[in-house]
C-alpha cells in the first residue's frame, strides 16, 4: 500500500473511569488520512472510549485521569488550551442509535452551522445539498426538508445524523457502531456512503460485527480490556492475523 | 371444584374493581359539588357592574373590580419576581451543578420551603419586606412574599421539566460544537418550556389564591380607588373574600358567593390554560 499521511497520532493513551474501571492502557495508534480505520473487538474494550477522546466528549464522562498524547496534525488535542469547540467541529460523531433532534430535517442539517454562528441561507442549502449527497439521502428527502427528522425511517435517520456531522465540513468523521439498530438495506446504504467519506475525510469507526469491520477497513486495530493487541492493514488482520488472541476472534472463537 | 374457584375469583376480581372505581368517584365527587354549589350561589350576583364596579354601601353592594384588579397586580408581581428567578435556579440545578453535598442540601431547602404553612410566609414578608426594608404594606412586599412561597413550586416542576429532555439531545449538540450554554438555549430549553410553564402557572395559581401571606404584607380592607404604585397596598379577592365572609355584619350571602366565584374562575381559568399547554405540547413532542 502506499505510504499515507497520519491523520492522528495516539500516543501512549491511558485513561481511568472515576468508578475505578481502566478503560484504555497504553494505546499508540496512528490513524492514517483519507483511510478508514476500523476499532474492533468484544464489548467492554474500549474502542468507543478511544472514540470519545478523539473529540473529547469523554470531558462529559466521569473521567478520573487521562495521560498520554493524542496528536491531530501534530496538535495535542489532549492539551487543556486546546479549543474543544472547535475540535468537535472538526472531528464530527456519530452515534449507536440514531439521535435526530426534534426539528425538521433542515433544521438538524443547519443546527451546527448555527452553532458557529454561519446563518448565511445560500451557505446552509449548500451544505444541506453537500452533506445529505454525501450521506446518500439526498434523493430520499431533497423535497421535505421541512418535515420533522422524527418522520424518517431509523436507515434514514441514521444517515441524517452522518450528513449533519458532514454538514460542519470536518476532517474526521468517529462513527460508534452507527449500523448497530439497522436492517441490512440501510446498513449498505451507510456502509455504501462511508466507502464515498473517506475519499473527503478520515473516517474511525467502531463496527458493529466482525464481518463490517472486514468489509470497511483499510486498516484495523484490534482491541480487548483495554490494550490494543494487533493493528495492521485490513486485507492483513482479517487474512493473516498476527497474534492468536486476533485470530480466534476474527475466526469467532470467543466474541 | 375448580370451576367454583375461578367464578369466585372472577367475583373478588368485579368486586375490586367496583370498590376502586366507587373510591375514584368519591375523591371527585366532592369537587365538583363544590363548583356546583359555588356556581348556583354566586351566579346571581355575577353582572357587569359586580365586575367593573367598585364596592359601595361598607361593601354590601357594587362591585368588586379592586379585588380583581389587585389579584391581577399581585399574581403578575410574584411572576416578575419568581419566573426568572426560579427557572434560572432550575437551569442551575439541572445543567450546571454537580451532585455534591451543596447540591443537595439546595434541594433539601426546597424541598423543605414547599412545606412551610402560608401564614410562616405572612410573617416573614412583614418582617423582611415590610419592616425591615421599609417596603410598607404594598404590592411589592406582598409580590416579594409570595415569590419566595412559589419558588419551591417552579424550582422544582422547571426542574423535572428539564431534565425529561433526553440526554442524548444534549450530548449531540455537545458534539456538534455547541457550548453547554447553546445547547441549553436551542435544544434543552425550548423541549422543556411546556413543562415549565405549567409549573409556574401552577405556582401561580397557588400565590394568587393565597390569603395569608399577603394579610400582613399588602392586602388592604377597603379601598375606595386602584393602586397605582408597586407601594401602594391593594385589595384582593381571597382577602376580600375573607373580609366579607368573617368582618362585615349583615353581608348578603350572593355577594360572598360571587366574590368566591370569581376567584375560582380566576384560578381554574389558570389551571386549565396549564392543562391545555401540557397536553398541546405532548401531542406535538418528538421524542
Amino acid at each position: 500500500m502506499v505510504k499515507r499521511m497520519n491523520k492522528i497520532v495516539i500516543e501512549n493513551l491511558t485513561l481511568k473511569y472515576t468508578d475505578g474501571t481502566e478503560s484504555l492502557n497504553g494505546i499508540s495508534l496512528n490513524i492514517v488520512a483519507n483511510a478508514t480505520t476500523v476499532l474492533f473487538g468484544p464489548a467492554g474494550g474500549g474502542k468507543s472510549s478511544l472514540l470519545r477522546c478523539l473529540n473529547r466528549l469523554n470531558d462529559l464522562a466521569d473521567v478520573e485521569s487521562v495521560s498520554g498524547r493524542i496528536l491531530l496534525d501534530g496538535v495535542d488535542i489532549l492539551d487543556p488550551k486546546t479549543d474543544v469547540i472547535a475540535l468537535r467541529r472538526k472531528v464530527g460523531m456519530v452515534f449507536a442509535r440514531p439521535v435526530v433532534l426534534p426539528f425538521s430535517i433542515r433544521g438538524n442539517l443547519t443546527y451546527g452551522l448555527e452553532l458557529a454562528g454561519e446563518n448565511r441561507k445560500s451557505r446552509h442549502d449548500e451544505a444541506i445539498e453537500r452533506s445529505l449527497k454525501l450521506a446518500a439521502l439526498w434523493e430520499e428527502v431533497h423535497d421535505r426538508l421541512d418535515e420533522p427528522a422524527i418522520a424518517l425511517s431509523g436507515g434514514q435517520q441514521q444517515r441524517l445524523c452522518l450528513a449533519r456531522s458532514l454538514a460542519l465540513e470536518p476532517e474526521v468523521v468517529l462513527l460508534d457502531e452507527p449500523t448497530s439498530g439497522l436492517d441490512p438495506i440501510s446498513t449498505s446504504k451507510v456502509e455504501a456512503a462511508l466507502h464515498e467519506l473517506k475519499k473527503l475525510y478520515t473516517v474511525v469507526l467502531v463496527p458493529h460485527s466482525v464481518q463490517q469491520a472486514a468489509r470497511t477497513s483499510d486498516y484495523a486495530a484490534f482491541f480487548l480490556q483495554g490494550k490494543l493487541i494487533e493493528y495492521a492493514p485490513g486485507t492483513d488482520i482479517f487474512t493473516n492475523p498476527q497474534t492468536q488472541r486476533t485470530e480466534d476472534y476474527v475466526t469467532g472463537r470467543f466474541g | 371444584m375448580s370451576n367454583f374457584f375461578t367464578k369466585n375469583r372472577e367475583l373478588t376480581q368485579k368486586l375490586g374493581f367496583s370498590l376502586l372505581t366507587l373510591m375514584t368517584l368519591l375523591t371527585v365527587i366532592p369537587i365538583i359539588g363544590v363548583v356546583i354549589y359555588i356556581i348556583a350561589q354566586g351566579a346571581p350576583a355575577i353582572s357587569w357592574e359586580f365586575i367593573t364596579g367598585f364596592p359601595r354601601d361598607g361593601m354590601r353592594e357594587g362591585g368588586i373590580l379592586p379585588a380583581i384588579i389587585g389579584t391581577f397586580y399581585l399574581t403578575l408581581g410574584t411572576a416578575i419576581f419568581s419566573v426568572p428567578l426560579g427557572i434560572a435556579a432550575a437551569i442551575y440545578l439541572s445543567e450546571y451543578a454537580a451532585e455534591n453535598r451543596l447540591t443537595r442540601l439546595i434541594r433539601l431547602a426546597i424541598i423543605n420551603l414547599a412545606g412551610i404553612p402560608s401564614v410562616v410566609y405572612g410573617l416573614f414578608g412583614l418582617g423582611l419586606f415590610v419592616l425591615f426594608l421599609k417596603f410598607r404594606t404594598s404590592m411589592l412586599s406582598a409580590s416579594l412574599t409570595l415569590s419566595i412561597m412559589t419558588l419551591p413550586v417552579i424550582i422544582s416542576t422547571a426542574e423535572e421539566a428539564l431534565r425529561a429532555v433526553p440526554q442524548s439531545f444534549r450530548t449531540v449538540s455537545i458534539s456538534l460544537g455547541g457550548t453547554r450554554w447553546q445547547t441549553i438555549r436551542r435544544t434543552v430549553l425550548p423541549q422543556a418550556l411546556p413543562g415549565i410553564i405549567t409549573g409556574v402557572i401552577l405556582g401561580l395559581e397557588r400565590a394568587a389564591g393565597e390569603t395569608a401571606p399577603i394579610l400582613f404584607t399588602g392586602a388592604a380592607f377597603f379601598l375606595p380607588r386602584l393602586p397605582h404604585s408597586p407601594f401602594d397596598a391593594t385589595m384582593a379577592l381571597p382577602y376580600h373574600l375573607f373580609v366579607i365572609s368573617t368582618q362585615v355584619p349583615e353581608m348578603p350571602i350572593k355577594i360572598q358567593y360571587g366574590t368566591a366565584l370569581v376567584l375560582l374562575v380566576f384560578v381554574l381559568g389558570m389551571n386549565v390554560i396549564a392543562t391545555f399547554i401540557r397536553s398541546r405540547a405532548r401531542a406535538k413532542r418528538q421524542w
